[in-house]
């Protein structure tokens, strides 16, 4: 254990805990934890402030390898347990660490009612699009027709979007970055943690040892530039190697066309706003998949609202100021009493 | 019914029927008053009728009196279901008298059926020669019909072994609301006011109470709460001078030990429990809860109390309700999460995880009928095995049960007191009669009640996350405790460090120190209570709601002069430590339960010892009767 110490710059180090790290070699989880052990110290927060609450599956590991408070669960029950711990504690800087199959299967009442009340909590989904830790079924983010060991004819099944699925929700916070694009998951965590109430973010993991390359298209150099779309608040989207693709409007749809030599011109693009309020916008951009459209990377959506636990202190001071602080002999006389004798 | 006596009473006359022309002039005069010990009254109509709070409300009238009292209500689990109906019927039951009452009573001496549906469920029940009030206004054919009543029994001579008491309730109280300004749909609402009026004065109870509590009740709703005072004086009125009472009813003063008392349902006693172990130990409580019958209403307590250290929290299901809990215990608080019995079933495998962590946590089941669905609204006590073993792996829990409404109270504070001096989830359970039910309260003192005292470790120095005290408990280390980060979670741990542990010997011993911790609680259990002699030829043991009907029929039995012992455990996982060898001093035990034996088959497996086990598995209490017999023949 460590030493109590009055409040030193942290760093990297202080957050990594004395079990050894026991995921596949190789596997895309190793880049997120390195990347949070780095943010961590950067945010101002005692590290004894900080709680990592998981589930079950590889992801879930989690917090075994964090040297903060943490809870590796059951399956599927972080964001409940998270959603506990935050509301006894407000001063906690609360994470839930999860995967596909945790959060969107077993666990899915549990996490979009996460987002629905705006918790303040980081959730943190590693979607490799597969179950590892039962070594190899298919996930709720599976593509369809995809063969696994518990679907040999491929998966008859549509695949969740989980960004759609936060969105429809109405999490506050939504965006998605990939394993291997270490400086843009950093920028995504970091703003995951500035931002006050559920903040949830996918991340677009490799699975080494049951799917392989699932997300190739968006990580390779050759591939990934004209597959995946970068979004900038306030930027209109383009994308592609040169840059020269952009995204218009064509009625309801999108529609991507070529910038330039009086094709289409920048002006004509949708321009991202992550602060609107409506998240029509944020859905719009979570139903691109590739190969059809590039897949956006970035925040989806950022908007400031209530609290579930500030509202939550707000009532409690609002009964108390109306009331006054409870005493217990008060309420045990209240109602109708009698005296005998 | 007991001894005859004549009385004079003074009363006041209340002559004026309607709106607030009240005459209130006194007079003296001669009435026939039947003096009795006890008395039970049975209110009964569709789940609209108002029965419930018809009920309640006389309930209170004659415990301001000083009267022990005791009440079943049984109602229905469609919310309002088609009126008339047999299904429909809403009951609410109380008996009360001039000495301890122990139960709710087996057998109505009144009933007041507000239509044929009512009468026709309920007439079975109602003692030979007992009372009956029953509406006449919706005695009409096609009500008749509902019911299966091919004529109407009010005029058949179908009733003749009964007193009965034709009363137009439902025409009186629309012409005492005449001028109300109500609408009919309104107007028929009142109806259960009229019956409440008429009951009061029949059994000699003042209505000045009970309208300055409408008053309050209503006091958003001014033109509701002249209605309904209108329809409670006209019903008194009507049957202080209707000539078709011959004599009223007066039950014998009480002589309850002295004090300032208040009635209370289980579910509201439990409530107030939770917030004095809260109030005691200085730590905020929790509850997160989904909402299920019969247990909801502590949900609705606590959720009113924010003014206290109390967060509630209305989880998305059952799971989250004591998930959310297990976050809230892991940052310190005192835990909570209610349900009833599918409800507790999908909670067992975050129960499991709690006694990994070994967290404190209260896990309250208001027991209901089984399995599955069930009887959602009825009385059962069939989840002791469940909550004794019903986990996967070895992982034991310790459990409790209330024996009345006003011992959830006690048992709330036990469940915590419990839970953080071990280190342990704690299961209490309740059921769905003592939950709803009512019975007077003496409030205790509040410098009186049992400690909860909560410790958090806060000193680096040496920290083990899995060390123990001298009661097998690990420390309690909140997150926000600088120098003490560590990891807990759900697979198996080391003896000391918690950290993962897949080592065999390591695991066998997690398994044995969990095991005997739990066991370890026995410790504080105090020597067990006998009622009645302390050796001899028949014990009867029970546990939880079953108490009052127990008791009750030991008492009778004794009178009858026989050698009869009844002892009423709260402690079920694990049994009192004095419990094998008192067992082995009666030659006889009997075990009345509301299932289908499973205290008889924890004894027996435990002690090895045969019992006779009386099992009644009907979604209602035993009646005394029952018991009595029972104990007539083994005794």
């Amino acid at each position: 254990m460590n030493d109590m110490s009055a409040p030193v710059a942290l760093t990297k180090k202080d957050f990594e805990s004395n079990q050894d790290v026991r995921w596949c070699p190789g596997c895309g989880d190793y880049a997120v934890l390195a990347q949070i052990q780095k943010l961590l110290p950067t945010l101002g927060i005692p590290r004894e402030n900080f709680a990592f609450i998981s589930g079950i599956g590889c992801s879930s590991r989690f917090p075994y390898y964090m040297d903060t408070y943490g809870m590796h669960s059951i399956h599927g029950r972080a964001p409940a347990i998270a959603s506990g711990l935050k509301l006894a504690r407000p001063e906690l800087s609360v994470w839930v660490v999860t995967g596909d199959g945790d959060a969107l299967a077993i666990g899915g009442n549990h996490f979009i009612h996460a987002m629905r009340r705006n918790v303040d909590l980081k959730v943190i989904l590693l979607n490799n699009r597969i179950y590892g830790l039962t070594k190899g079924q298919y996930s709720p983010t599976s593509e369809m027709g995809k063969k696994t060991k518990s679907t040999p004819l491929g998966s008859i099944d549509r695949p969740f979007s989980p960004v759609a699925l936060a969105l429809g929700a109405g999490a506050t916070f939504v965006a998605r970055s990939v394993d291997t694009d270490l400086p843009h998951l950093a920028s995504v965590l970091a703003r995951a943690a500035a931002h006050k109430g559920t903040a949830f973010v996918e991340i677009l993991q490799n699975c080494i040892v049951f799917n392989d390359g699932a997300h190739n298209a968006l990580t390779e150099k050759a591939t990934r530039d004209d597959a995946r779309l970068m979004l900038e608040h306030g930027k209109p989207l383009v994308f592609g190697k040169n840059p020269d693709q952009g995204i218009r409007l064509a009625g309801m749809e999108p529609e991507v066309v070529t910038l330039g030599d009086g094709v289409a011109s920048e002006a004509e693009l949708v321009v991202h706003d992550e602060h609107a309020m409506h998240s029509g916008l944020a859905f719009f951009l979570s139903q691109f998949e590739s190969p059809e459209l590039p897949v956006p990377l970035g925040v989806f959506r950022a908007v400031r609202q209530p609290t579930c636990d500030e509202l939550n202190a707000q009532l409690h001071e609002n009964t108390r100021e109306a009331k006054g602080r409870g005493r217990l002999a008060d309420l045990l006389h209240g109602g109708d009493i009698w005296t005998i004798g | 019914m007991s001894e005859l006596e004549l009385v004079f009473v003074r009363e006041r006359e209340n002559k004026a029927v309607r709106g607030d022309a009240m005459s209130g002039t006194e007079r003296l005069r001669e009435r026939v008053v039947e003096a009795l010990d006890s008395v039970v009254i049975r209110f009964v109509g569709d789940s609209g009728d108002g029965m419930q709070l018809t009920g309640s409300e006389f309930s209170k009238a004659v415990a301001k009196a000083g009267h022990g009292f005791a009440t079943h209500p049984d109602y229905p689990s469609e919310i309002r279901a088609p009126t008339g109906t047999l299904f429909g019927v809403s009951g609410y039951q109380i008996q009360y008298g001039s000495r301890q009452v122990f139960t709710s009573g087996d057998a109505p001496d009144a009933l007041v059926a507000m239509n044929p549906a009512a009468l026709k469920t309920n007439l079975a029940d109602v003692k030979h020669g007992g009372i009956i009030i029953a509406n006449t206004g919706a005695f009409a054919d096609t009500n008749l019909a509902k019911a299966g009543y091919t004529s109407n029994p009010l005029e058949d001579g179908s009733l003749d072994g009964y007193r009965l008491f034709k009363i137009d309730i439902s025409a009186l109280t629309a012409a005492a609301l005449r001028e109300s300004g109500l609408s009919k749909k309104e107007v028929g609402r009142c109806k259960n006011y009229f019956a409440l009026g008429l009951m009061l004065c029949l059994y000699g109870r003042p209505i000045e109470d009970e309208i300055a509590d409408i008053y309050e009740k209503f006091s958003k709703k001014p033109e509701f709460a002249d209605a309904n005072v209108n329809a409670l004086r006209a019903g008194f009125a009507y049957a202080d001078a209707a000539e078709i009472f011959a004599a009223t009813y007066q039950v014998r003063e009480a002589a309850a030990k002295p004090g300032v008392y208040r009635s209370i349902t289980g579910n509201h006693a439990a409530a107030l429990g939770f917030v004095a172990a809260s109030e005691s130990s200085g730590v905020g409580l929790f509850l997160g809860s989904y909402p299920i019958t019969p247990a909801t209403d502590i949900l609705h307590e606590l959720s009113a109390l924010k003014h206290f250290d109390v967060t509630t929290y209305q989880a998305e299901d059952e799971i989250a309700g004591i998930c959310s809990t297990i976050g809230a215990a892991y940052g310190g608080a005192l835990g909570l999460t209610t349900t009833s019995g599918p409800g507790m079933a999908l909670k067992t495998e975050a129960m499991g995880l709690a006694v990994m962590l070994e967290l404190p946590l209260v896990i309250v089941n208001v027991q209901r009928g089984g399995p599955s669905t069930g009887l959602p609204t009825k009385i059962e006590q069939s989840d002791l095995l469940q909550a004794i073993y019903g986990r996967n792996g070895e992982c034991p829990i310790p459990v409790i049960a209330a024996r009345s409404p006003s011992d959830c109270f006690d048992c709330a504070i036990e469940a915590f007191r419990i839970a953080v001096k071990y280190m342990t989830p704690v299961i209490l359970l309740t059921d769905g009669g003592i939950a709803n039910a009512a019975e007077p309260w003496r409030i205790p003192d509040v410098a009186s009640l049992p400690k909860v005292e909560v410790s958090y470790r806060t000193d680096p120095e040496g920290f083990q996350p899995y060390a123990r005290d001298e009661n097998l408990a690990r420390p309690w280390v909140r997150p926000g405790t600088p120098g003490m980060e560590h990891r807990v979670g759900g697979l198996e741990k080391d003896f000391l460090s918690g950290n993962i542990s897949h080592d065999p010997l390591n695991h066998q011993r997690m398994v044995e120190v969990r095991a005997a911790k739990v066991a370890g609680t026995a410790q504080d259990i105090p020597p067990t209570t006998i009622e009645g002699p302390a050796s001899g030829d028949l014990l009867v043991i029970g546990w939880g709601s079953t108490y009052g009907t127990i008791a009750q029929a030991r008492e009778k039995a004794e009178a009858d002069g026989r050698s009869v012992a009844h002892v009423h455990l709260r402690h079920l996982n694990p049994l009192p430590p004095d419990l094998g060898e008192l067992l082995g001093r009666y030659k006889t035990v009997l075990v009345p339960e509301l299932n289908m034996g499973q205290l008889s088959k924890l004894l027996c497996e435990r002690y090895l010892r045969e019992v006779v086990p009386m099992n009644k598995v009907q979604g209602k209490p035993f009646k005394v009767s029952e018991v009595h017999d029972r104990i007539l023949e083994l005794s």
